[in-house]
This record gives structure tokens, sequence and C-alpha cells, in this order.
């Protein structure tokens, strides 16, 4: 329990520092908010009265003379924009002419859903593959894993477009980008449903395969260090059956750093995603965070980081979590 | 001089010098060490290091031998024509030569992951080694600082740093952000390593004979750590150009020259709408690149592994008896009948009730 309390402090502590680098990084940037929106304004043929320079002002708390805005220190500013979080107000999307949270409960549900489900795929799949070769040693499928590197080195955009070349644009097998047909309706009903799975079998398909490789090459190295333990040993003696060996001796302790390996792996597939979902045009957070940048919608692009990392941290917690749950050692060991 | 015993270069490789324990192996110089090491590595990392090597060989050859400029105005642009005699990888949007452009453009990409690679692997030394040498509270906020920058998301980040700097690029603006923010990883392996070192006897005598701080750090404790940094160096790199490559093919960062990285290329194909229109030889060149020399950095990563976990090194060295693969570290096996009974797969070995077909007895592994 102390582990956990720890473990949550820390994700406050990054939480804490996520919120400060995205409140300062516009702060340390040349040019201020208003001057940056005024230039995108008049470049899409808009008109600029006072009002309108008065409002970019305080929606982004920016100082201008004679607009009602005060001038006030960046300790207070930062106090501002986290009551404003609290509040779940995180800006208006320029670009989408909608709140910022309006966007994202748009855009996140396709990629959690979309990160969640391959990922657990590739860990379960990449895991029991790594599981089998090291059991197996020398078999042709632990021969055959270092073709796996190919997977593990190769960025998940560039495997998307390769996947996307022979799927869709070659063969045709399935439908090319977007996250459903045209002519459904978003909701609880099966034609959207089957539609959206369709869409998403190839971005699943290239996350799992990226991702795989990783699982599998780190259990197998594990596990062959696991097995020839002497407690594997021992269990063999005892007349253990080899099922058994396997799952509640070897495996068990072995799948301990792969899971402990679940929170770094998470921020590379989030990363992966944001741009492999660019390449589907997949309606989530990494295509609209992208979108948005092209765009200037600064609000935007801030807010879909602020939430990303948020889902990043909670899912980190949820692995600290099991982890503790496996691993009895951890509950009396430092945190971080 | 005359102080020398042994010469270092008499040590090769009789088989009774094999056999003998090898007390003189820090006296052989690191050069030939390295050469030895290089030989004795697993093919893995030979593989991989050949792909790098030649990746590096053609970005800096090919600037030379380029068929065509890919900047200048050709007199007579075919926009997508199709690979040709006259261009081997065909054209792209703007009628330059695709080959040409890889040829010119492979160069900034490796180069900046090795400046990333270099600048982060340093600085996750320099931070790794002092926190975990000198431990106590500094470490403590070191680490958790470490741990934060871990965790929070790069890539988004990173999106809204180019963002916010829009138009403004070029590799070494690329190559700060991404290293300032990929030195993490290695720094905290390092400090791992260091803090299980620190307390080791070999630094103690260090300690004791009077080496100072600075020295034990750098000549007693780094030389162990090398393939640990060796690995998150390549670690670092691959780290760098799937990230850099990826962000130019958003349009970020590329600084106006976008025919000049493979990110650059890529992102003006996406532009210009060469994935749905199937002209293949625009995207997958260079994306066939970035993955073959990813792949590359992979191998000599699983080379390494093998080097710093001789049981792995020892799996791949297997012999079989009865069937059973058994590795020269295994205990003698002593065979059951049931044992060399028809084929054996995975789930015929999970299944069997009869755990005894191999029976080990441990205390023959020893000596």
């Amino acid at each position: 329990m102390k582990y956990i309390l720890q473990r949550l402090g820390f994700y406050i502590a990054a939480a804490f520092v996520a919120l400060v680098i995205n409140f300062a990084i516009p702060h340390l940037m040349p040019g201020n908010p208003v001057e940056a929106a005024l230039v995108k304004l008049t470049q899409g043929g808009g008109t600029v009265t006072p009002q309108t320079i008065c409002a970019i002002a305080k929606q982004t708390s920016t100082y201008i003379p004679h607009c009602g805005v005060q001038k006030v220190s960046i300790m207070s500013q930062f106090w501002h924009y986290v009551v404003n979080l609290a509040h779940g107000n995180l800006g208006y999307s320029t670009s989408k002419n909608l709140t910022v949270d309006a966007v994202i409960v748009q855009v996140m549900p396709w990629t959690l859903l979309l990160v969640g489900f391959s990922t657990l795929i590739a860990f379960v799949l990449g895991t029991v593959i790594g599981i089998i070769a090291a059991w197996r040693r020398g078999s042709m499928l632990d021969s055959s894993l270092p073709v796996l590197s190919f997977f593990q080195g190769i960025p998940y955009f560039i495997l998307a477009l390769l996947l996307q070349y022979f799927f869709t644009v070659k063969w045709q097998f399935l439908p090319i980008g977007q996250g459903e047909s045209s002519n459904v309706v978003q909701g609880w009903n099966w034609p959207f449903i089957a539609s959206a799975l369709e869409h998403s079998i190839l971005p699943a398909v290239t996350l799992v395969l990226a991702s795989m490789a990783g699982w599998s090459v780190g259990m197998r190295n594990v596990m062959i260090t696991t097995v020839s333990e002497e407690y594997v040993l021992a269990a063999q003696a005892k007349g253990l059956s080899n099922w058994r060996i396997v799952t509640t001796y070897a495996a068990r302790n072995a799948i301990l750093p792969n899971i402990a390996g679940l929170a770094n792996a998470l921020g590379l597939v989030v990363s992966g995603v944001i741009i492999m979902e660019v390449v589907f045009s997949y309606p989530g957070a990494g295509n609209m965070m992208f979108n948005a940048v092209s765009q200037d919608d600064y609000s935007l692009v801030s807010g879909l980081f602020l939430c990303i990392s948020a889902a990043v941290l909670l899912a980190n917690f949820i692995a600290d979590g099991i982890y503790v749950i496996l691993d009895p050692r951890i509950r009396k060991r430092a945190a971080y | 001089m005359s102080t020398q015993i042994v010469p270092s270069a008499n040590i090769d490789n009789t088989a009774a010098n094999a056999l003998k324990p090898d007390f003189n192996i820090g006296k052989v110089s690191r050069f030939r060490r390295f050469i030895k090491a290089y030989g004795a590595s697993p093919t893995k990392f030979k593989i991989g290091l050949g792909i790098i090597i030649f990746f590096v060989l053609v970005s800096i050859i090919g600037p030379f031998v380029r068929p065509y400029n890919p900047n200048a105005n050709l007199n007579n642009p075919i926009p997508n024509a199709a690979p040709s005699s006259n261009h081997l990888l065909g054209t792209d949007y703007q009628g330059e030569d695709v080959l040409s452009e890889l040829l010119v453009g492979t160069g900034p990409t490796i180069l900046l992951g090795l400046i990333v690679g270099t600048i982060s692997t340093l600085v996750s030394i320099i931070i790794g080694l002092l926190a975990g040498y000198y431990g106590g509270p500094a470490d403590q906020l070191i680490s958790l600082f470490t741990n934060i920058i871990l965790i929070i998301p790069a890539l988004p980040l990173l999106i809204v740093i180019l963002g916010l700097l829009q138009g403004q690029g070029g590799i070494l603006l690329m190559a700060l952000v991404l290293s300032a923010l990929s030195w993490a990883w290695g720094a905290k392996a390092i400090r791992a390593q260091t803090l299980s070192l620190r307390n080791q006897d070999f630094v103690s005598a260090a300690r004791e004979t009077g080496e100072s701080n600075f020295r034990i750090m750098v000549v007693e404790i780094l030389p162990r750590m090398v393939s640990l940094v060796a690995s998150s160096f390549i670690f670092t790199v691959l780290y760098a150009i799937t990230a850099s490559v990826g962000l130019m093919y958003l349009g970020l960062g590329l600084g106006g020259a976008a025919s000049t990285s493979l990110g650059g290329i890529l992102f003006n194909a996406n532009n210009n709408d060469a994935t749905l229109g199937g002209e293949i030889w625009e995207y997958m060149p260079p994306a066939l690149i970035v993955a073959v020399f990813g792949m590359g950095l992979v191998l000599m990563n699983y080379g390494l592994d093998e080097i710093g976990n001789p049981r792995l090194k020892d799996a791949n060295r297997l012999g079989k008896i009865g069937k059973k693969a058994m590795r020269p570290s295994d205990p003698t096996p002593v065979l059951t009948l049931s044992a060399t009974n028809g084929k054996r797969s995975f789930w015929s070995d999970i299944r069997s009730k009869d755990p005894l077909t191999l029976v080990k007895f441990p205390s023959d592994s020893k000596g």
C-alpha cells in the first residue's frame, strides 16, 4: 500500500511537470499568442478590430494595453491556468470552432480503444511467443526470432505505409483510411461498429506487429535466464508437469520485467500511434494533433498533449498496480 | 618498461593459452581487445554492424555519385514518372530524381541520429554516474526528474514544441530537442548499474589506494558498463531517427529543405498523395531505408544483449541430447525412455504428464 501511495505521489509529480511544461513552452517561444493569432486571422482573410484583439488577449490572458486584461505575474497566470484546467476549461479550438474538451471527447475514445486493445493483443501474443521460444530453445520458432528485429526497428508509420500499400492500394482487401464508412451513423448501432472495426483492422495490425517483437524478444531473453534457475530445476525434480513449471514457475517470474517494461513501452506506443494515425487518417488524437499543428491551433495541440500525457500516466499507474500484485518483493522496496 | 613481464602481443588463441586463466586480460591494448571482441561477437551483431556501415558509406559517397542534382530544376521535368533507365527510382511530384534525393538525404538523417545518440549518451553517462556514485538526496531528486522525463510521452511534446517553432527547423534544432528528451532512459540504466558496481570490492580497493572519485568513476566503473552504454547509444540513435523521420513526415522541423532528408522525402510524397496514387517509388525506398537501418541497429542490440548475458549466448550454442536442446552449462541430463519417444513439440511437452522425461543433477553443472 505504501508503495502504491509512493507511486501515486510520483505520478502526481509527473502530471505537475507536464502541466508546467505545457504552460511554459508558449511563454518561452518568441512572440506572444495574440500576435500569432492575429497573423493567422489576417492570413485567413479575417478583419482585425480592437474587440478581436481584446478577445484573444482575454482568452490567452496576454497583457495588451487598454484591453482590461491586467498585467499579471507569471505565477498568477499559472494559477489561473490550473484553475481553468480544474474546471475542464482547456480553451477554444480555432480550427474546429468547438471547445477543446469537446474535440478531445470526440477523438480520445478512438485512440484509447485502438491503443488499449492492440497493446493487450501484442503483449499477450508476444509474451506467449517468447515463452514458447525460450522453452523450445533452438526450435524453428526460436531461431526465427531475429527476423522480428525488422518489425522492432521499423517506425510504426512506415510499417503503416507498407501495409497500407499492400492491403488497400494493391490488393484492396480493406477500406482505405478514416475510422468508419461515410454511410454509417456514429452510435451504438451494428453498421457503425462493424464499419469502425473494419477500418481499425489495419491500424491495429500495424501496432500489434510493430510492438509484439519487443515483447517476444524481451520475454524469451528473461525466460532463458529463468529456465536455468535452480528453482525451475527443483520443480522438475519434484515431478511437476511441464505446464505447471512453465506457467507458475518460469513464466510467472520471467514476465515481471515485461510488465515493468509496459511503462516505457506505452510512451513509445503512443508516440508511434500519433504518426501512424496520420497515415491512416484515423480519427484519433494523433491525427487531430497533426491537423491542429498544421492549422496553428495551439490550444487544441496543448490540450491534446495534456490529455495524452494523462492517459499515459494513468496506464502506467495501472501497470504498477498489476506489478505489485504479481511481485510481492516490490511492496517492500522504495518507490522509483 | 622492463617490468612488463608478459608482452601483451603474445596473448593469442593457442589452445594452451585459452585453457589457462587469463590474468593479463587487462594488459592487452584496448584496440586488440576490441578486434578480438568483434571476432567473438554474435553473428547478429556483425550483421547489424554490416548494415549500419553500408548505409553510412552510402550516405558519405552518395552526394558524389548521385545521377542528378535533387535541388536544381531539370530541363524537362516529368512529375511522378515510374522508374526507368533514366530515373532508376522514378521521379517525385516535381519531376526530381528520387534516387538522387535518397543518396543526398540519407546522410543528414543518419547524422542526426548519431548527433542525438552522442549528446544524449554523454548526458546520460554524466548524470547516471554522478547520481549512482554519490547517492544521497541529490540522487533521489535526479532520479525523480529522470523518471518524470521518461514517463511524459515525448513525441506529443515534440509536436507541441516544433509546432510552436513553426517554420524554423533544420537538423541542429531537431537534434537539440530530441537530445533534451532522450537522455533519461540511458541515465536511468547507467545509474542503476553504477549503484550496483559502487559497492563492489574493486571500487573499495581503488578508494583505499587513494584514487580520486573522478578516476574511480571514469577508469574503474565506466569501462565495466561498455555494453550498457553501447546499447543505450544504439537505442537512442534508433529513437532519434524514428522520431525525426516521423516528425518530418508530419512536416515539422523541416526548416524549408524538405527533400534533403528521408523524412522530408516522405513528407513530400504524402503531401502529394503518392501513397493513394500508388506511386510507391516515391515513398517506399526511403521507408525501406529507415526500416532496414533500424533493423541493423536492433540486431546490434540483440548481439550486445548476448555479450552482456552469457546465458543467452549459451542458448545459441546448444546441442541436442535426446531431442532436447541442451546448452553447455546445463546439468548432465539423465534420460528416461519416454524422452526419446516420438516427436516433441511445445504443446506435447506442456501436456506430458510424465515430467521425469528429463532428470537433471544440478551438482554436475558446477566446475
